[in-house]
């Protein structure tokens, strides 16, 4: 049966290259762009770490700012 | 009306999407292979080579989609003056690009068992690379140009010039003779693809598109997050 299926009637090199290919461009793709967040996420906590606590309040009071640092944290 | 696509109103629902879109993107795909893979039956001509449409026409359609999403929103972004329409356009790309990369080479890929040959200068293979040369110079301009007003110009320019090949890319095969075979599958009449062949499609071109979307959340949520280091840089 597993035999059979990675066979496919002698196709089988071209159809699993083709889906590994898929799912590779795939992974690659999502670790690339979670690198790229995690990155800016981590810049966002170093540049509102080293703001002043008046600086840090007027920062927080912006939605998305608070949004960032809830997800961060969480994370 | 444009006000729900303002950033600081669609954040909150954007930061905290991508989890569910990726558990359900997981279970899509696990059905979509299963059916691709196993269940869904061989064809009389090509055999079991006819699998790897489950990933190439998913891809190729996904990646017009896209690109011509992006075209709709740039030029959006100048008519209504929205630049967070050229921001959601920024994002889409890399998973657009991706997808055109995937569906060029599954198609070479299928090409060598059923034509015998990985690449012809057919019209339809020549306009999907064009496609790519144009995602290509889109994410480039995005890249090279620092002020925001020129890169706004140049990449809806880039996308209003690519958005022409995207028809051309949907009719190649009705316009030239082309190895290609026409479209079987018709929003409008009856496709030509029995049911058996056209589920598992259906299911991957649906988790391919959570993919998409995954990736779009991600990158949206990336470019908002610099937007916002820049901002505090000015406190």
């Amino acid at each position: 049966m597993i035999n059979e299926l990675f066979f496919m009637n002698g196709y089988g090199a071209y159809v699993i290259s083709a889906f590994s290919f898929t799912l590779l461009s795939f992974v690659i793709l999502y670790i690339v762009i979670k690198i790229q967040f995690v990155k800016e996420q981590k810049k966002f906590l170093t540049k509102y770490g080293s703001l002043n606590s008046e600086k840090a309040i007027s920062a927080k009071s912006q939605r998305i700012n608070k949004e960032i640092l809830a997800n961060a944290t969480n994370n | 009306m444009l006000k729900i696509f303002q950033p600081n109103k669609i954040f909150r629902i954007t930061s905290k999407a991508p989890k569910y879109v990726l558990f359900l993107f997981i279970v899509v795909l696990s059905v979509g292979l299963t059916e691709a893979l196993i269940l869904s039956p061989e064809d009389y001509k090509q055999s079991d080579a006819v699998r790897i449409m489950y990933v190439h026409v998913p891809s190729a359609w996904i990646s017009l989609g896209i690109f011509s999403s992006i075209a709709f929103l740039s030029i959006s972004g100048f008519i209504f003056k929205n630049n967070n329409f050229f921001l959601i356009s920024k994002s889409l790309a890399p998973s657009g690009f991706v997808f055109n990369i995937i569906a060029l080479v599954t198609g070479a890929i299928w090409g060598k068992p059923t034509w015998g040959t990985w690449w012809v200068w057919d019209a339809r293979i020549t306009s999907m690379l064009i496609l790519a040369l144009f995602y290509v110079m889109y994410l480039i301009s995005w890249r090279i140009y620092e002020n925001e007003e020129k890169v706004f110009k140049i990449s809806t320019f880039i996308t209003i010039i690519g958005i022409i090949n995207v028809p051309i890319i949907k009719y190649s095969v009705d316009w030239w003779n082309t190895l290609h075979q026409p479209a079987s599958i018709n929003i409008f009449s009856k496709s030509s693809i029995h049911s058996s062949m056209l589920f598992p499609l259906i299911i991957m071109t649906a988790a391919f598109a959570l993919f998409s979307l995954l990736i779009f959340l991600m990158k949206y949520n990336t470019e908002l997050i610099k937007i916002k280091n820049k901002g505090l840089d000015r406190l």
